[in-house]
């Protein structure tokens, strides 16, 4: 018995969101009364998995395994879950994880339970509340088979620290046959990705061009945020398509969302409605955007930003 | 190649969602069903192969007699036939189920699916329906070329994209990028017309269970009113001492 989670991370380095899996894994575990093991592939140190409330560590070293490939890290899962007889599955919402999360399904025979935002509302019947309707909706769901597969959003259950050390083993399980080969990866390594990013600044068709996005490069530097874009800005060409948010793009679910020159249409609300606090900066005062914030300011962004940059970066150095 | 297309029935993005029986059902009053937006590009795709490469291509839905005109719809962009596995659609792994025995059956080689539909934003039937199958796999495909049974394909990935090689027979989860948004066809007259000849089968299901069961809905809590400040000053100092979140 245990509640299994699937820990991603890069170059060794364990996630934020595998973090935030372990410690919802434990919050899980601590209900059913039983204890957490995680599973890594090629993890470096991993330390921070104990802090998290992970018992033990099944480590996957395999230099095959360095290109991410579903087929196979879902076989080295589902082997891991059956070694430790256990009852619940947690991954995050990364790309990858929701490319294997199916497969895995497939393998242990489980059900599986996409974008939860919270602990099991029950244990028995197992139930949890996953978002639904692209956000509009939440919809509290049972899954009734006896392994359960829980895929938690982004930033939903937050980190929290256990006091406990993971004992770390080498796992080796049969990987079985790829199916898919990697041939190359185009990846911007030096920025933070969509995905990952704490705070994310996003514009939209109100910037006019693509030669005017310098200072939104110039807030998302002094954040350390990743930057984002609305559909018609990537349709156009002004930003790459990878930083197109909403039901057709990326989803976000940052802390701080910064929305600039956009109106709010509701496929784009869709992307961004499980991040925590929004700000829009827009010259409408009936933009929809408006209705969806936390905070605004009405006002032209090539006013308003440059002088929101100056002054963040004077916050950022005093309180740094 | 013989090409099966997934067509989820979801309603329109800016439909206003309510449900019903007590929070148990989605409510459908009022609300216009349309192709999801995923499985359009697909769709699209899927003609690309047809015209230029002689392909085959089927779509399919699983769900009830409701879902016809969607499929239709389909057939007039210009599918070759249609199949409506008739049960109500309850949960990813059932349609997966449903859709694999069609997909044994007919022998396909390519399946497009879309990597998520909009309505329960699952995520899982495209990858179940690889696993059931034993086809290769590729999710959030952004670009798919197939010559003879090899296939190249690239897919967004977190932070950018990647390109894989993998082979026939292979499920896609497809998104925005297979085609060009500007290349999506809407249904012309003729279409419309030929699409009413088209086959559109109805298959009975093989009675596959559902793992997962929405048993409640819940709407947000609406949400407070925005702050609307005058000054970069007063936003700063609420972002840090308010919502703490610089
Ligand atoms: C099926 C479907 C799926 C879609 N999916 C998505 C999606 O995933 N993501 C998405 O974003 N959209 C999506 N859309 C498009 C969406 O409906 C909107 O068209 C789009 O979000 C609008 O982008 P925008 O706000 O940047 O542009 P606009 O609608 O042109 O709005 C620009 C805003 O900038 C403001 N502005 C102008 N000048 C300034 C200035 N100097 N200073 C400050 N503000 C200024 C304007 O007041 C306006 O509010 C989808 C549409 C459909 C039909």
């Amino acid at each position: 018995m245990s509640v299994l989670v699937y820990t991603e991370s890069e170059n060794g380095v364990f996630k934020k969101a595998s973090l935030e899996v372990a410690s919802y894994a434990k919050g899980i575990a601590d209900m059913m009364g039983t204890s957490v093991t995680a599973v890594a592939v090629n993890g470096g140190d991993t330390a921070p998995l104990g802090t998290y409330g992970v018992d033990k560590v099944l480590n996957i070293k395999d230099a095959k395994l360095d290109a991410f490939n579903a087929a196979a890290y879902a076989k080295g899962i589902a082997a891991a879950a059956k070694a430790e007889g256990a009852q619940v599955v947690v991954l995050t919402q990364s790309a990858n994880a929701k490319y294997l999360a199916p497969l895995l399904a497939v393998a242990l025979e489980a059900g599986y339970a996409s974008n939860v935002v919270s602990l099991p509302e029950s244990a028995s019947p197992f139930t949890v509340k996953r978002t639904a309707f692209t956000n509009k909706a939440f919809s509290h769901t049972e899954i009734s088979t006896e392994i359960k597969i829980v895929g938690l959003g982004q930033n939903a259950y937050g980190l929290k620290e256990a006091s406990g050390a993971a004992a770390t083993e080498d796992f080796s399980p049969e990987l079985g046959d790829f199916g898919v080969e990697v041939q190359s990866v185009d990846k911007a390594t030096d920025k933070v990705s969509i995905a990952d990013a704490e705070v994310v600044v996003s514009a939209g068709r109100g910037l006019k061009g693509p030669e005017n996005w310098g200072m939104i490069e110039e807030m998302a530097d002094i954040l350390g945020a990743a930057t984002a874009c609305s559909k018609p800005v990537s349709d156009l060409g002004w930003r790459p398509h990878g930083e197109h948010v909403g039901q057709t793009g990326k989803p976000v679910a940052s802390n701080l969302y910064i929305a600039i020159g956009i109106s709010g249409a509701i496929q784009h609300l869709a992307g961004i409605n499980s991040s925590k606090v929004k700000v829009v900066i827009n010259n409408d005062p009936e933009a929809p955007f408006f209705k969806a914030a936390d905070y605004g300011i009405v006002g032209d962004a090539f006013e308003v930003v440059p002088e929101l940059n100056e002054k963040l970066r004077a916050f950022k150095a005093a309180n740094s | 190649m013989k090409i099966l297309v997934c067509i989820s029935h979801v309603p329109d993005t800016t439909s206003k969602i309510n449900f019903t029986d007590g929070d148990t059902k989605f409510d459908t009053n009022g609300v216009q069903f349309v192709i999801n937006p995923n499985d359009e590009f697909g769709l699209t795709r899927a003609m690309w192969f047809k015209e230029k490469q002689g392909a085959s291509v089927d779509v399919i839905n699983v769900g009830g007699p409701e879902t016809e005109p969607t499929l239709r719809k389909a057939l007039a962009i210009g599918a070759d036939t249609a199949i409506r596995v008739n049960v109500e659609a309850k949960d990813g792994f059932q349609v997966a189920k449903e859709l694999a025995k069609v997909v044994q059956d007919g022998g396909y080689d390519l399946v497009i699916a879309g990597r998520e539909s909009i309505d329960y934003n699952g995520g899982m039937v495209p990858g179940m329906l690889a696993g059931l199958t034993g086809a290769n796999f590729v999710n959030t495909c952004i670009s798919l070329d197939v010559d003879g049974t090899a296939v190249t394909a690239t897919r967004e990935i977190d932070g950018g994209k990647e390109t894989v090689k993998t082979s026939l027979p292979l499920v896609i989860g497809g998104q925005k990028g297979l085609v060009e948004e500007s290349d999506l066809r809407i249904p012309n007259m003729r279409g419309i017309m030929m699409a009413r000849k088209k086959p559109l089968s109805v298959v009975e299901p093989s009675g596959a269970g559902t793992e997962t069961n929405a048993v409640s809905f819940e709407k947000p809590a609406p949400k407070g009113a925005v702050k609307l400040v005058e000054t970069v000053d007063e936003l700063i100092d609420l972002l840090h001492n308010e919502a703490k979140a610089i």
